[in-house]
């Protein structure tokens, strides 16, 4: 709704108030007449209703607004438009998530707008979320929307030239949010679960508003892989189970199938405009080498190190580079890997990393060279704020005496 | 959480007469909402119960019969699985569910919310759900 109603205002802070207002009215009117049959589009039709009156009455509105507002053909009217956009929406949701997430904005404003105008949560849960409270959350938003504002950011989706540059913003805050979710260090468990769940949503809404985008279809394979393990992946007092411990007859097949057919899809992008895959498709690949594994002892390493050999050109990351060494120990042994680690020594973003050193604690530990291991996973111990990843380093920790 | 929408089996769809393309084309369209809206999870049609046979229990002992089965109605001919935030959402949208029936005639459709674990408490309960899922095969 808010969507349908922001393209006519270019504005989605108005779109927003016209559609409470709708609701309001809606209250009182089905209280005295009864709930319509289809409450939705009843909302709808009346939020564009005062968007309208809205933008007659708006001599401010400078003649360029207006003309985008009503449409190329100035002789429509009013019903006539309302027609055309409703069967518009598709697009108008597009619109929405490449306004939200416009660059203007940081990261946090980018996934608090997002979560707030195209997702399904309210303020209050997503200050819940993100562990603020609801009068930050809730001045944060209003920020975002007044930088769009001010910033003249017009409520359309971007020319070819920099469709590549926002889509990846886009893809950014749906991945944030995901991980936001997924991580498992805040919040209560079923909102973490709910972000999950919007990010989901949004990314299968964009595999099908944007099929000829391979990136589109790769973030979507990531999350469904993702999410197909989340069952697995906590023990039964919430401790967390690495990936190669986890019991993957957990594992949710169903959106195992859907991370398949993604990929699929984003290779069939891929060729179809000659593109390559990016670095969520590479991820994608690399998750559908785990899911392709019925037990642990069967993964591709090679496969997945070539993958982070691609993945690790693209992006040039340290924390893919250290995956990269995990793959590499895993292909090649603990001493290939461990030379990777060893060069990312020097690297200042891995200087306070706990993971960084519980890979490499992990490394000497295989090449029983434990006084070193020991070390490492200490290192990693003093680092680390999660008190559950705490209990697994001290117990690795006194497995380097015995 | 996710609801599973249940086609109902028919005397036509338990013959085995193929919908028309104007049905096909009506849930094509409406399983089409379902994934520009990020929604649909999964769906299939199912072949006639005469395709199908039933293990019945009995302690220890268990018999198998081939279909087709009697009491079309409480057969099932398809089903379509969506994810959404509420229960609300699961039914705007099986509201918005084509007639199945392949005549067009009667047809009826049943929803049903799927167990998620986390319906169990930490507990006995979702032990004893894991331990199945642990069960090799």
């Amino acid at each position: 709704m808010i969507a349908a109603v922001a393209r006519l205002t270019h504005d989605i802070g108005l779109a927003e108030d016209f559609a409470q207002d709708a609701l309001i009215a809606a209250l009182e009117r089905w209280a005295k007449e009864g709930i319509p049959n289809n409450p939705g589009a009843w909302l709808t039709t009346a939020a564009k209703h005062r968007a309208l009156d809205h933008l007659r009455r708006a001599p401010m509105l400078d003649r360029k607004h207006q003309e985008l507002a009503l449409g190329t053909e100035s002789s429509h009217s009013d019903d006539r438009l309302i027609d055309a956009l409703d069967q518009t929406v598709e697009d108008d949701v597009l619109r929405l998530i490449f306004t939200a997430c416009h660059p203007v904005l940081s990261a946090e404003a980018r996934v608090a707008l997002t979560l707030k105008v195209v997702g399904g949560l309210s303020t209050k849960e997503i200050a819940r979320a993100y562990l603020k409270s609801e009068t930050t959350m809730a001045q944060r938003i209003v920020r975002a929307k007044r930088t769009l504002s001010e910033a003249k950011v017009a409520f359309a989706l971007p020319a070819q030239q920099e469709l590549d540059e926002r889509l990846a913003s886009v893809l950014e805050v749906i991945y944030l949010i995901f991980n936001e979710g997924y991580a498992a260090s805040s919040g209560e468990h079923w909102i973490r679960q709910s972000l999950c769940d919007e990010a989901l949503r949004l990314s299968r809404i964009l595999a099908e508003l944007m099929p000829q985008m391979p990136e589109v279809h790769g973030l979507s394979a990531l999350l469904e892989l993702q999410a197909s393990r989340s069952k697995a992946r906590v023990g039964k007092d919430g401790e967390p189970i690495l990936l190669l411990d986890q019991d993957r007859t957990r594992w949710d097949q169903l959106l195992i199938k859907r991370g398949f057919a993604a990929i699929r899809r984003a290779e069939y992008a891929a060729q179809e405009n000659n593109g390559a895959f990016g670095p969520y498709c590479l991820q994608a690949a690399i998750a559908a080498c785990h899911a392709q594994a019925s037990i642990a002892d069967n993964t591709d390493w090679q496969r997945i190190t070539a993958l982070y050999d691609a993945l690790a050109q693209i992006t040039s990351s340290p924390v893919v580079e250290l995956n990269r060494a995990v793959a590499v120990g895993m292909a090649f042994g603990p001493q290939s890997g461990l030379e990777i680690v060893d060069v990312l020594m020097q690297e200042p973003m891995l200087k306070d990393y706990p993971h960084f050193y519980s890979v490499r604690g992990d490394l000497l530990f295989k090449l029983e060279r434990m006084a070193e291991a020991k070390a490492a996973f200490e290192r990693a111990a003093e680092l680390t704020n999660n008190e559950r990843e705490l209990g697994v380093l001290q117990r690795r920790i006194a497995d380097c005496r015995s | 959480m996710r609801f599973m929408i249940i086609v109902k089996a028919t005397v036509d769809s338990e013959a085995g007469v193929m919908p028309s393309a104007g049905l096909i084309a009506e849930m094509a369209d409406y399983h089409e909402q379902l994934a520009k809206a990020g929604v649909l999870l999964d769906g299939s049609g199912l072949k006639p119960s005469s395709t199908g046979w039933r293990i019945d229990y009995d302690g220890d002992e268990h018999s198998i019969t081939q279909g087709p089965f009697a009491a079309t109605k409480e057969l099932i001919a398809g089903y379509t699985m969506i994810q959404v935030s509420s229960r609300e959402e699961a039914i705007e949208w099986s509201r918005r569910y084509p007639n199945p029936a392949v005549d067009h005639g009667v047809g009826q459709i049943e929803v049903r919310q799927l167990f998620e674990l986390d319906d169990f408490e930490p507990s006995e309960g979702l032990e004893r759900m894991r331990s199945m899922n642990e069960q090799p095969g």
